[in-house]
Protein backbone atom coordinates (compact mmCIF):
# COMPACT_ATOMS: atom_id res chain seq x y z
CA UNK A 1 0.00 0.00 0.00
CA UNK A 2 2.80 2.08 0.76
CA UNK A 3 4.90 1.59 -2.21
CA UNK A 4 2.08 2.07 -4.10
CA UNK A 5 1.37 5.33 -2.68
CA UNK A 6 4.93 6.66 -2.99
CA UNK A 7 4.88 4.87 -6.92
CA UNK A 8 1.58 7.60 -7.76
CA UNK A 9 3.24 10.42 -6.56
CA UNK A 10 5.89 9.73 -9.23
CA UNK A 11 3.50 8.71 -12.00
CA UNK A 12 0.93 11.64 -11.71
CA UNK A 13 3.86 14.37 -12.55
CA UNK A 14 5.32 12.00 -15.05
CA UNK A 15 1.84 11.40 -17.57
CA UNK A 16 1.42 14.52 -16.64
CA UNK A 17 4.70 15.86 -18.21
CA UNK A 18 4.00 13.64 -21.33
CA UNK A 19 0.96 14.50 -22.44
CA UNK A 20 1.46 18.02 -21.45
CA UNK A 21 4.95 18.09 -24.36
CA UNK A 22 2.10 16.22 -26.66
CA UNK A 23 0.37 19.02 -25.97
CA UNK A 24 2.62 21.46 -26.84
CA UNK A 25 4.05 19.52 -29.69
CA UNK A 26 2.35 21.51 -32.23
CA UNK A 27 3.54 24.71 -30.76
CA UNK A 28 7.04 23.56 -30.83
CA UNK A 29 6.89 22.45 -34.32
CA UNK A 30 5.32 25.77 -35.35
CA UNK A 31 8.21 28.22 -33.76
CA UNK A 32 10.87 25.77 -34.90
CA UNK A 33 10.02 25.73 -38.33
CA UNK A 34 9.89 29.62 -38.35
CA UNK A 35 13.61 29.92 -38.14
CA UNK A 36 14.03 26.85 -40.97
CA UNK A 37 14.34 28.04 -44.76
CA UNK A 38 15.06 25.59 -47.59
CA UNK A 39 15.94 21.51 -47.25
CA UNK A 40 15.64 22.12 -43.48
CA UNK A 41 11.78 23.05 -43.49
CA UNK A 42 11.42 19.10 -44.68
CA UNK A 43 13.83 17.90 -41.98
CA UNK A 44 12.43 15.94 -38.89
CA UNK A 45 14.53 17.46 -36.59
CA UNK A 46 13.08 20.14 -34.33
CA UNK A 47 16.82 22.25 -34.33
CA UNK A 48 17.27 23.69 -37.36
CA UNK A 49 20.50 23.30 -38.82
CA UNK A 50 21.04 27.11 -40.04
CA UNK A 51 18.80 28.69 -37.71
CA UNK A 52 17.45 32.31 -39.86
CA UNK A 53 15.20 35.04 -39.27
CA UNK A 54 15.09 35.23 -42.99
CA UNK A 55 11.06 34.30 -43.11
CA UNK A 56 10.21 36.99 -40.33
CA UNK A 57 11.94 39.77 -42.70
CA UNK A 58 10.25 38.54 -45.47
CA UNK A 59 6.33 38.74 -43.67
CA UNK A 60 7.39 42.38 -42.65
CA UNK A 61 8.91 43.38 -46.46
CA UNK A 62 7.15 40.50 -49.18
CA UNK A 63 3.62 40.69 -47.33
CA UNK A 64 0.88 42.41 -45.76
CA UNK A 65 1.50 40.88 -42.64
CA UNK A 66 2.25 44.38 -40.74
CA UNK A 67 -0.73 45.84 -42.46
CA UNK A 68 -2.90 42.89 -40.73
CA UNK A 69 -1.08 42.98 -37.02
CA UNK A 70 -1.82 46.57 -37.06
CA UNK A 71 -5.28 46.43 -38.17
CA UNK A 72 -5.98 43.58 -35.22
CA UNK A 73 -4.71 45.57 -32.68
CA UNK A 74 -6.36 48.73 -33.46
CA UNK A 75 -9.99 46.83 -33.76
CA UNK A 76 -8.88 45.04 -30.18
CA UNK A 77 -8.00 47.88 -28.29
CA UNK A 78 -10.93 50.22 -29.40
CA UNK A 79 -13.56 46.99 -28.79
CA UNK A 80 -12.07 46.41 -25.76
CA UNK A 81 -12.18 49.77 -24.58
CA UNK A 82 -15.42 50.64 -25.39
CA UNK A 83 -16.52 47.21 -23.89
CA UNK A 84 -14.78 48.46 -20.86
CA UNK A 85 -16.47 51.82 -20.63
CA UNK A 86 -19.81 50.91 -21.60
CA UNK A 87 -20.61 47.31 -19.87
CA UNK A 88 -19.13 48.64 -16.65
CA UNK A 89 -20.98 51.49 -17.10
CA UNK A 90 -24.74 49.57 -17.89
CA UNK A 91 -23.57 46.78 -15.13
CA UNK A 92 -23.66 50.12 -12.64
CA UNK A 93 -26.24 51.22 -13.60
CA UNK A 94 -28.31 47.75 -13.44
CA UNK A 95 -26.84 47.33 -10.38
CA UNK A 96 -27.14 50.99 -8.43
CA UNK A 97 -30.07 52.62 -9.19
CA UNK A 98 -33.74 51.77 -9.00
CA UNK A 99 -36.15 52.94 -12.05
CA UNK A 100 -38.80 51.79 -14.21
CA UNK A 101 -38.07 49.37 -16.52
CA UNK A 102 -34.86 48.10 -14.86
CA UNK A 103 -35.64 44.84 -14.62
CA UNK A 104 -37.19 44.50 -18.34
CA UNK A 105 -34.10 46.16 -19.79
CA UNK A 106 -31.33 43.60 -17.41
CA UNK A 107 -32.99 41.00 -18.95
CA UNK A 108 -33.43 42.25 -22.42
CA UNK A 109 -29.49 42.29 -22.88
CA UNK A 110 -29.06 38.79 -21.14
CA UNK A 111 -30.99 37.49 -23.39
CA UNK A 112 -28.82 38.97 -26.20
CA UNK A 113 -26.30 36.25 -24.86
CA UNK A 114 -28.55 33.74 -26.59
CA UNK A 115 -28.62 35.12 -29.83
CA UNK A 116 -26.26 32.89 -31.44
CA UNK A 117 -23.55 34.93 -33.98
CA UNK A 118 -24.13 33.01 -37.21
CA UNK A 119 -28.07 34.81 -37.00
CA UNK A 120 -26.63 38.22 -36.90
CA UNK A 121 -23.81 38.44 -39.39
CA UNK A 122 -26.43 38.38 -42.56
CA UNK A 123 -28.63 41.07 -41.71
CA UNK A 124 -25.14 43.09 -40.21
CA UNK A 125 -23.57 42.58 -43.94
CA UNK A 126 -26.70 43.65 -45.29
CA UNK A 127 -26.10 46.50 -42.97
CA UNK A 128 -22.80 47.59 -43.58
CA UNK A 129 -23.35 47.09 -46.94
CA UNK A 130 -25.69 49.84 -47.04
CA UNK A 131 -24.27 52.20 -44.93
CA UNK A 132 -20.58 52.10 -46.65
CA UNK A 133 -19.42 50.35 -43.75
CA UNK A 134 -17.70 47.29 -45.44
CA UNK A 135 -13.64 47.56 -45.47
CA UNK A 136 -13.76 50.24 -42.81
CA UNK A 137 -12.40 49.42 -39.03
CA UNK A 138 -16.10 50.82 -37.91
CA UNK A 139 -17.31 48.14 -40.11
CA UNK A 140 -15.12 45.25 -38.14
CA UNK A 141 -15.84 46.41 -34.99
CA UNK A 142 -19.45 47.58 -34.88
CA UNK A 143 -20.75 44.04 -33.96
CA UNK A 144 -19.05 43.73 -30.32
CA UNK A 145 -18.84 47.28 -29.06
CA UNK A 146 -20.87 45.99 -26.03
CA UNK A 147 -21.19 42.58 -25.03
CA UNK A 148 -24.12 41.16 -22.83
CA UNK A 149 -21.90 38.94 -20.89
CA UNK A 150 -19.57 42.15 -20.31
CA UNK A 151 -22.42 43.74 -18.57
CA UNK A 152 -23.83 40.44 -16.90
CA UNK A 153 -20.42 40.19 -15.35
CA UNK A 154 -19.83 44.07 -14.15
CA UNK A 155 -23.33 43.97 -12.89
CA UNK A 156 -22.76 41.22 -10.74
CA UNK A 157 -19.21 42.79 -9.16
CA UNK A 158 -20.68 45.93 -9.19
CA UNK A 159 -23.60 44.66 -6.37
CA UNK A 160 -21.31 43.67 -3.82
CA UNK A 161 -19.81 47.10 -3.68
CA UNK A 162 -21.64 48.99 -0.25
CA UNK A 163 -23.88 51.43 -1.11
CA UNK A 164 -22.14 53.84 1.65
CA UNK A 165 -18.99 55.07 -0.39
CA UNK A 166 -21.10 55.88 -2.99
CA UNK A 167 -22.99 58.02 -0.61
CA UNK A 168 -20.56 59.51 0.75
CA UNK A 169 -19.16 60.61 -2.73
CA UNK A 170 -22.79 62.01 -2.70
CA UNK A 171 -21.93 64.28 0.10
CA UNK A 172 -19.65 65.81 -1.23
CA UNK A 173 -21.42 66.80 -3.98
CA UNK A 174 -20.00 64.34 -6.90
CA UNK A 175 -22.05 63.69 -9.71
CA UNK A 176 -23.39 60.62 -10.55
CA UNK A 177 -20.83 59.84 -13.76
CA UNK A 178 -18.00 60.92 -11.20
CA UNK A 179 -19.50 58.21 -8.35
CA UNK A 180 -18.94 55.76 -11.43
CA UNK A 181 -15.95 56.19 -12.79
CA UNK A 182 -13.95 57.73 -9.43
CA UNK A 183 -15.17 55.38 -6.80
CA UNK A 184 -17.05 52.64 -8.07
CA UNK A 185 -14.58 51.79 -10.90
CA UNK A 186 -11.20 51.31 -8.98
CA UNK A 187 -13.55 48.78 -6.65
CA UNK A 188 -14.07 46.23 -9.10
CA UNK A 189 -10.89 46.72 -10.86
CA UNK A 190 -10.09 42.74 -11.08
CA UNK A 191 -13.22 42.12 -12.97
CA UNK A 192 -12.30 45.27 -14.65
CA UNK A 193 -9.02 43.58 -15.67
CA UNK A 194 -10.66 40.29 -16.53
CA UNK A 195 -13.08 42.41 -18.87
CA UNK A 196 -10.13 43.42 -20.57
CA UNK A 197 -8.39 40.78 -20.94
CA UNK A 198 -10.95 38.42 -22.32
CA UNK A 199 -12.19 41.15 -24.91
CA UNK A 200 -8.82 41.98 -26.45
CA UNK A 201 -8.33 38.51 -27.03
CA UNK A 202 -11.37 37.52 -27.84
CA UNK A 203 -11.39 40.34 -30.85
CA UNK A 204 -7.34 39.33 -31.69
CA UNK A 205 -8.63 35.71 -32.42
CA UNK A 206 -12.47 36.51 -33.90
CA UNK A 207 -12.38 35.61 -37.18
CA UNK A 208 -15.75 34.60 -38.81
CA UNK A 209 -17.09 38.53 -38.93
CA UNK A 210 -13.88 40.33 -39.64
CA UNK A 211 -13.88 37.71 -42.95
CA UNK A 212 -17.53 38.38 -43.88
CA UNK A 213 -16.92 42.52 -43.52
CA UNK A 214 -13.45 42.69 -45.30
CA UNK A 215 -12.63 42.52 -48.85
CA UNK A 216 -9.53 44.58 -48.98
CA UNK A 217 -6.48 43.01 -48.57
CA UNK A 218 -5.12 45.64 -46.38
CA UNK A 219 -8.45 45.74 -44.41
CA UNK A 220 -7.97 42.28 -42.96
CA UNK A 221 -7.08 41.27 -39.51
CA UNK A 222 -4.33 38.86 -38.57
CA UNK A 223 -6.70 35.49 -38.81
CA UNK A 224 -8.09 36.49 -41.52
CA UNK A 225 -5.29 37.54 -43.87
CA UNK A 226 -3.38 34.08 -42.43
CA UNK A 227 -6.78 32.26 -43.68
CA UNK A 228 -5.40 32.93 -47.24
CA UNK A 229 -1.87 33.33 -46.58
CA UNK A 230 -1.49 29.72 -48.17
CA UNK A 231 -2.29 30.48 -51.08
CA UNK A 232 -0.09 34.11 -51.28
CA UNK A 233 2.99 32.29 -50.77
CA UNK A 234 2.26 29.00 -52.91
CA UNK A 235 2.44 26.35 -50.21
CA UNK A 236 5.69 27.90 -48.35
CA UNK A 237 4.84 26.36 -44.76
CA UNK A 238 7.18 27.96 -43.46
CA UNK A 239 6.00 31.22 -43.99
CA UNK A 240 2.58 29.54 -42.88
CA UNK A 241 4.13 28.65 -39.45
CA UNK A 242 5.91 32.16 -39.65
CA UNK A 243 2.66 33.78 -39.60
CA UNK A 244 1.16 31.67 -37.43
CA UNK A 245 3.68 32.56 -34.92
CA UNK A 246 2.98 35.79 -34.72
CA UNK A 247 -0.45 35.93 -34.27
CA UNK A 248 0.00 33.61 -31.23
CA UNK A 249 3.23 35.28 -29.91
CA UNK A 250 1.11 38.71 -28.14
CA UNK A 251 -1.65 35.78 -26.71
CA UNK A 252 1.55 33.98 -25.13
CA UNK A 253 2.50 37.30 -23.77
CA UNK A 254 -0.47 38.20 -22.34
CA UNK A 255 -0.93 34.71 -20.75
CA UNK A 256 2.55 35.19 -19.00
CA UNK A 257 2.20 38.33 -17.78
CA UNK A 258 -1.99 38.10 -16.71
CA UNK A 259 -2.03 34.14 -16.42
CA UNK A 260 -3.73 34.47 -12.52
CA UNK A 261 -6.18 36.92 -14.02
CA UNK A 262 -6.95 35.14 -16.90
CA UNK A 263 -7.65 31.49 -14.99
CA UNK A 264 -9.53 32.85 -12.56
CA UNK A 265 -11.13 34.76 -14.91
CA UNK A 266 -12.25 31.83 -16.63
CA UNK A 267 -13.01 30.13 -13.65
CA UNK A 268 -15.03 32.69 -11.97
CA UNK A 269 -17.26 33.09 -15.18
CA UNK A 270 -17.16 30.14 -17.39
CA UNK A 271 -17.08 32.22 -20.48
CA UNK A 272 -14.15 33.37 -22.74
CA UNK A 273 -15.45 36.80 -23.55
CA UNK B 1 -38.75 66.82 8.60
CA UNK B 2 -40.77 67.74 5.38
CA UNK B 3 -38.25 69.37 3.67
CA UNK B 4 -35.75 66.51 4.29
CA UNK B 5 -38.29 64.44 2.62
CA UNK B 6 -38.66 66.17 -0.80
CA UNK B 7 -34.58 66.40 -0.53
CA UNK B 8 -34.52 62.37 -0.39
CA UNK B 9 -37.02 62.75 -3.13
CA UNK B 10 -35.66 65.18 -5.62
CA UNK B 11 -32.28 63.33 -5.40
CA UNK B 12 -33.74 60.13 -6.07
CA UNK B 13 -35.48 61.80 -9.56
CA UNK B 14 -31.78 62.77 -10.26
CA UNK B 15 -30.02 59.73 -9.98
CA UNK B 16 -33.15 58.49 -11.82
CA UNK B 17 -32.00 60.75 -14.53
CA UNK B 18 -28.92 59.83 -14.72
CA UNK B 19 -29.43 56.37 -14.78
CA UNK B 20 -31.44 56.90 -17.96
CA UNK B 21 -28.81 58.95 -19.10
CA UNK B 22 -25.77 56.18 -18.82
CA UNK B 23 -28.68 53.95 -20.67
CA UNK B 24 -29.38 55.72 -24.01
CA UNK B 25 -26.37 54.21 -26.05
CA UNK B 26 -26.62 51.25 -24.82
CA UNK B 27 -30.36 50.39 -25.57
CA UNK B 28 -30.00 52.18 -28.92
CA UNK B 29 -26.94 49.11 -29.47
CA UNK B 30 -29.11 46.50 -28.00
CA UNK B 31 -32.00 47.62 -30.74
CA UNK B 32 -30.21 48.45 -33.73
CA UNK B 33 -27.02 46.05 -33.59
CA UNK B 34 -28.84 42.80 -31.48
CA UNK B 35 -32.21 42.99 -31.54
CA UNK B 36 -33.35 44.32 -34.86
CA UNK B 37 -30.91 42.22 -36.86
CA UNK B 38 -32.66 39.18 -34.93
CA UNK B 39 -36.70 39.84 -36.59
CA UNK B 40 -34.79 40.83 -40.05
CA UNK B 41 -33.21 37.17 -39.70
CA UNK B 42 -36.62 35.74 -39.36
CA UNK B 43 -37.57 37.86 -42.31
CA UNK B 44 -35.39 37.29 -44.42
CA UNK B 45 -35.40 33.52 -44.07
CA UNK B 46 -39.42 34.18 -45.72
CA UNK B 47 -37.71 35.71 -48.58
CA UNK B 48 -35.66 34.56 -51.57
CA UNK B 49 -33.61 37.69 -51.77
CA UNK B 50 -30.07 37.06 -53.18
CA UNK B 51 -28.92 40.56 -52.31
CA UNK B 52 -28.53 41.62 -56.05
CA UNK B 53 -32.18 41.80 -56.76
CA UNK B 54 -34.14 45.30 -55.39
CA UNK B 55 -36.96 43.45 -54.05
CA UNK B 56 -37.39 40.75 -50.87
CA UNK B 57 -40.16 38.42 -52.45
CA UNK B 58 -42.12 36.90 -49.52
CA UNK B 59 -42.35 33.44 -50.00
CA UNK B 60 -43.55 32.33 -46.99
CA UNK B 61 -42.30 28.93 -45.45
CA UNK B 62 -41.07 27.63 -48.99
CA UNK B 63 -36.71 28.06 -47.62
CA UNK B 64 -37.99 25.87 -44.72
CA UNK B 65 -39.70 22.83 -46.86
CA UNK B 66 -36.76 23.20 -49.01
CA UNK B 67 -34.40 22.83 -45.87
CA UNK B 68 -36.52 19.18 -46.06
CA UNK B 69 -35.69 18.00 -49.25
CA UNK B 70 -31.70 19.16 -48.86
CA UNK B 71 -28.90 16.37 -48.61
CA UNK B 72 -26.44 18.75 -47.93
CA UNK B 73 -28.59 20.69 -45.27
CA UNK B 74 -29.30 17.07 -43.31
CA UNK B 75 -25.69 15.97 -44.51
CA UNK B 76 -24.26 19.00 -42.70
CA UNK B 77 -26.54 18.99 -40.01
CA UNK B 78 -25.35 14.72 -39.42
CA UNK B 79 -21.88 15.78 -39.44
CA UNK B 80 -22.43 19.03 -36.80
CA UNK B 81 -23.92 16.08 -34.92
CA UNK B 82 -20.56 13.65 -35.09
CA UNK B 83 -18.45 17.08 -34.31
CA UNK B 84 -21.01 17.31 -30.91
CA UNK B 85 -21.15 13.45 -30.27
CA UNK B 86 -17.74 13.12 -30.52
CA UNK B 87 -15.76 15.78 -29.69
CA UNK B 88 -17.83 16.81 -26.50
CA UNK B 89 -17.42 13.44 -24.61
CA UNK B 90 -13.94 13.15 -25.25
CA UNK B 91 -12.45 16.56 -23.86
CA UNK B 92 -14.67 16.55 -21.24
CA UNK B 93 -13.48 12.89 -20.03
CA UNK B 94 -9.82 13.92 -20.72
CA UNK B 95 -9.99 17.17 -19.52
CA UNK B 96 -11.40 15.43 -16.19
CA UNK B 97 -8.80 13.13 -15.74
CA UNK B 98 -5.99 16.62 -16.40
CA UNK B 99 -8.03 18.26 -13.93
CA UNK B 100 -8.13 15.82 -11.29
CA UNK B 101 -3.97 14.43 -11.41
CA UNK B 102 -3.68 18.11 -11.51
CA UNK B 103 -5.08 18.61 -8.33
CA UNK B 104 -3.32 15.81 -6.86
CA UNK B 105 0.13 16.70 -7.70
CA UNK B 106 2.44 18.84 -5.37
CA UNK B 107 4.30 20.77 -7.41
CA UNK B 108 3.67 22.38 -10.25
CA UNK B 109 0.30 23.09 -10.58
CA UNK B 110 0.69 26.37 -12.30
CA UNK B 111 3.11 24.71 -14.94
CA UNK B 112 0.55 22.30 -15.95
CA UNK B 113 -2.62 24.94 -15.96
CA UNK B 114 -0.64 26.70 -18.08
CA UNK B 115 0.11 24.27 -20.53
CA UNK B 116 -2.96 22.56 -21.18
CA UNK B 117 -4.79 25.92 -21.37
CA UNK B 118 -2.30 27.53 -23.50
CA UNK B 119 -4.32 26.34 -27.05
CA UNK B 120 -7.48 27.29 -25.76
CA UNK B 121 -6.85 31.36 -25.79
CA UNK B 122 -4.39 30.85 -29.21
CA UNK B 123 -5.79 31.98 -32.41
CA UNK B 124 -7.80 29.01 -34.06
CA UNK B 125 -6.87 30.16 -37.56
CA UNK B 126 -3.13 29.81 -36.81
CA UNK B 127 -3.72 26.69 -34.68
CA UNK B 128 -5.65 25.31 -37.64
CA UNK B 129 -3.22 26.00 -40.33
CA UNK B 130 -0.08 24.11 -38.48
CA UNK B 131 -2.01 21.24 -37.42
CA UNK B 132 -2.99 21.18 -41.42
CA UNK B 133 0.85 21.48 -41.95
CA UNK B 134 1.24 18.55 -39.40
CA UNK B 135 -1.39 16.37 -40.99
CA UNK B 136 0.09 17.01 -45.13
CA UNK B 137 1.68 13.57 -46.78
CA UNK B 138 5.25 13.15 -46.48
CA UNK B 139 8.11 14.51 -46.94
CA UNK B 140 5.68 17.94 -45.85
CA UNK B 141 3.48 16.58 -42.71
CA UNK B 142 5.44 16.22 -39.59
CA UNK B 143 2.92 12.93 -38.67
CA UNK B 144 3.70 10.86 -41.82
CA UNK B 145 7.02 11.51 -41.64
CA UNK B 146 7.16 10.14 -37.65
CA UNK B 147 4.85 7.31 -39.40
CA UNK B 148 7.80 6.91 -42.39
CA UNK B 149 10.73 6.64 -39.33
CA UNK B 150 8.58 4.03 -37.15
CA UNK B 151 8.25 2.00 -40.80
CA UNK B 152 4.38 2.11 -40.63
CA UNK B 153 2.09 2.74 -43.15
CA UNK B 154 1.10 6.33 -44.43
CA UNK B 155 -2.41 8.17 -43.58
CA UNK B 156 -4.46 10.46 -45.94
CA UNK B 157 -5.88 12.55 -42.97
CA UNK B 158 -7.09 15.63 -44.29
CA UNK B 159 -7.15 13.75 -47.74
CA UNK B 160 -9.58 10.89 -46.92
CA UNK B 161 -12.73 11.20 -46.75
CA UNK B 162 -13.79 8.92 -43.75
CA UNK B 163 -10.09 10.12 -41.58
CA UNK B 164 -10.52 14.11 -42.06
CA UNK B 165 -13.45 14.81 -39.83
CA UNK B 166 -11.42 12.88 -37.03
CA UNK B 167 -8.59 14.81 -37.89
CA UNK B 168 -10.00 17.97 -37.44
CA UNK B 169 -11.68 16.75 -34.35
CA UNK B 170 -8.66 15.87 -32.41
CA UNK B 171 -7.68 19.83 -33.47
CA UNK B 172 -10.66 20.48 -31.55
CA UNK B 173 -10.25 18.35 -28.83
CA UNK B 174 -6.80 19.58 -28.07
CA UNK B 175 -7.47 23.30 -28.39
CA UNK B 176 -10.91 22.64 -25.95
CA UNK B 177 -9.24 20.62 -23.16
CA UNK B 178 -7.71 23.59 -21.41
CA UNK B 179 -11.58 24.90 -20.71
CA UNK B 180 -13.20 21.73 -19.77
CA UNK B 181 -10.00 21.22 -17.14
CA UNK B 182 -9.87 24.94 -15.59
CA UNK B 183 -13.76 24.42 -15.05
CA UNK B 184 -13.02 21.25 -13.71
CA UNK B 185 -10.36 21.91 -11.45
CA UNK B 186 -12.27 24.84 -9.67
CA UNK B 187 -15.39 22.76 -8.88
CA UNK B 188 -12.70 19.78 -7.64
CA UNK B 189 -11.53 23.01 -5.83
CA UNK B 190 -14.58 23.81 -4.32
CA UNK B 191 -15.37 20.22 -2.91
CA UNK B 192 -14.99 20.84 1.06
CA UNK B 193 -12.54 18.18 2.15
CA UNK B 194 -14.56 17.29 4.95
CA UNK B 195 -16.37 14.72 2.54
CA UNK B 196 -13.20 13.18 1.51
CA UNK B 197 -12.44 12.97 5.34
CA UNK B 198 -15.68 11.10 6.11
CA UNK B 199 -15.25 8.83 3.29
CA UNK B 200 -11.68 7.73 4.42
CA UNK B 201 -13.36 7.39 7.75
CA UNK B 202 -15.58 5.31 6.17
CA UNK B 203 -13.08 3.25 4.40
CA UNK B 204 -13.20 4.51 0.98
CA UNK B 205 -10.27 4.37 -1.37
CA UNK B 206 -9.25 6.96 -4.26
CA UNK B 207 -11.36 5.04 -6.70
CA UNK B 208 -14.27 4.98 -4.22
CA UNK B 209 -13.82 8.48 -3.33
CA UNK B 210 -13.47 9.52 -6.72
CA UNK B 211 -16.83 7.62 -7.82
CA UNK B 212 -19.12 8.71 -4.50
CA UNK B 213 -17.58 12.07 -3.51
CA UNK B 214 -15.91 13.81 -6.23
CA UNK B 215 -18.25 12.98 -9.42
CA UNK B 216 -21.60 13.32 -7.66
CA UNK B 217 -20.55 17.08 -6.09
CA UNK B 218 -19.25 18.14 -9.58
CA UNK B 219 -23.15 17.95 -10.80
CA UNK B 220 -24.02 21.17 -11.47
CA UNK B 221 -20.31 21.70 -13.53
CA UNK B 222 -20.79 18.75 -15.33
CA UNK B 223 -23.98 20.40 -16.51
CA UNK B 224 -22.67 23.24 -17.66
CA UNK B 225 -19.62 21.80 -19.34
CA UNK B 226 -21.97 19.79 -21.40
CA UNK B 227 -24.19 22.66 -22.17
CA UNK B 228 -21.73 25.09 -23.30
CA UNK B 229 -19.81 22.65 -24.68
CA UNK B 230 -22.78 21.54 -27.02
CA UNK B 231 -23.18 24.59 -28.18
CA UNK B 232 -19.59 25.53 -28.90
CA UNK B 233 -19.23 22.00 -30.73
CA UNK B 234 -22.31 22.72 -32.72
CA UNK B 235 -21.04 26.27 -34.31
CA UNK B 236 -17.64 24.67 -35.32
CA UNK B 237 -16.87 26.48 -38.12
CA UNK B 238 -13.54 27.83 -38.38
CA UNK B 239 -10.84 25.11 -38.08
CA UNK B 240 -13.07 23.76 -40.91
CA UNK B 241 -12.83 26.53 -43.50
CA UNK B 242 -8.96 26.52 -42.81
CA UNK B 243 -8.70 23.18 -42.75
CA UNK B 244 -10.31 21.67 -46.04
CA UNK B 245 -9.38 22.38 -49.23
CA UNK B 246 -10.51 26.16 -50.31
CA UNK B 247 -12.01 26.11 -47.19
CA UNK B 248 -14.80 23.60 -48.68
CA UNK B 249 -15.47 21.29 -46.03
CA UNK B 250 -14.38 18.27 -47.92
CA UNK B 251 -13.41 15.91 -49.06
CA UNK B 252 -16.76 15.81 -50.51
CA UNK B 253 -18.43 17.68 -47.68
CA UNK B 254 -17.47 14.74 -45.26
CA UNK B 255 -16.40 17.23 -43.02
CA UNK B 256 -18.88 20.44 -43.78
CA UNK B 257 -20.53 21.48 -40.61
CA UNK B 258 -24.16 23.50 -40.57
CA UNK B 259 -22.42 27.03 -40.25
CA UNK B 260 -19.93 26.56 -43.07
CA UNK B 261 -22.83 25.69 -44.85
CA UNK B 262 -24.44 28.71 -43.88
CA UNK B 263 -21.40 30.62 -44.69
CA UNK B 264 -21.24 29.18 -48.15
CA UNK B 265 -24.99 29.64 -48.81
CA UNK B 266 -24.79 33.51 -47.18
CA UNK B 267 -21.58 34.60 -48.19
CA UNK B 268 -20.14 32.41 -51.29
CA UNK B 269 -23.93 32.19 -52.86
CA UNK B 270 -25.60 35.30 -51.87
CA UNK B 271 -28.53 33.54 -51.10
CA UNK B 272 -29.53 35.15 -48.27
CA UNK B 273 -33.09 34.09 -47.64
CA UNK B 274 -32.21 30.41 -47.49
CA UNK B 275 -29.25 31.00 -45.74
CA UNK B 276 -31.54 33.02 -42.66
CA UNK B 277 -33.64 29.70 -42.51
CA UNK B 278 -30.50 27.56 -41.86
CA UNK B 279 -29.87 30.22 -38.62
CA UNK B 280 -32.97 30.14 -37.25
CA UNK B 281 -32.96 26.38 -36.99
CA UNK B 282 -29.64 26.84 -35.70
CA UNK B 283 -30.79 29.51 -32.92
CA UNK B 284 -34.11 26.96 -32.24
CA UNK B 285 -31.85 24.30 -31.30
CA UNK B 286 -29.48 26.41 -29.30
CA UNK B 287 -32.35 28.31 -27.69
CA UNK B 288 -33.59 24.02 -26.62
CA UNK B 289 -30.53 23.43 -25.27
CA UNK B 290 -30.26 26.34 -23.21
CA UNK B 291 -33.49 25.97 -21.70
CA UNK B 292 -32.96 22.61 -21.17
CA UNK B 293 -30.63 23.45 -19.28
CA UNK B 294 -32.21 26.17 -17.16
CA UNK B 295 -34.50 23.40 -16.45
CA UNK B 296 -32.25 20.86 -14.65
CA UNK B 297 -30.67 24.02 -13.18
CA UNK B 298 -33.67 24.64 -11.50
CA UNK B 299 -34.49 21.27 -10.70
CA UNK B 300 -31.50 20.80 -8.74
CA UNK B 301 -32.24 23.87 -6.35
Amino acid sequence: MKNNRTAIHYVRPLVLTLFGMAMLFPFIWMFATSFKQGADVFNLSLMPKHPTVLNYAKLLRNSNFPWWFANSMIVGLAVTFSVLFFDSLVGFTLSKYRFPGKRLIFLLILSTMMIPTEMLVIPWYIMSNELGWVDTYWGVMFPGLMSGFGTFLMRQFFCQVPDDLLDAGRIDGLNEFYIWSRIAMPLVLPALSALVIFSFIGNWNAFMWPLIVSNKVTMYTLPVGLSFFNGEFQSQWEMVMTGASVATIPVFIMFIIFQKQIIQGIALTGVKG
Amino acid sequence: MIRQKTASHSLELTKRRWAYTFLVVPILFYVVIRFYPTFYAFFLSTTDWDIVSKNKDFIGLENYRNLFSDALFWKTLGNTGKYVAYGLPVSLFLGFVIAYNIDRIRLGEGFFKAVYFIPYITSMVAVAWVWRWLYQPAPIGVFNKILMELELPQQKFLFSQTQAIFSILATTIWADIGFQMIIFLAGIKGISTQYYEAAEIDGAGNWDQLRYVTLPLLKPTIVFLIVTGTIRYLRIFTQVLNMSYQGEGGPLNSTKPLVLYIYDTAFRSFDMGYASAMTVVLFLIILTITLIQLRVMKSEE
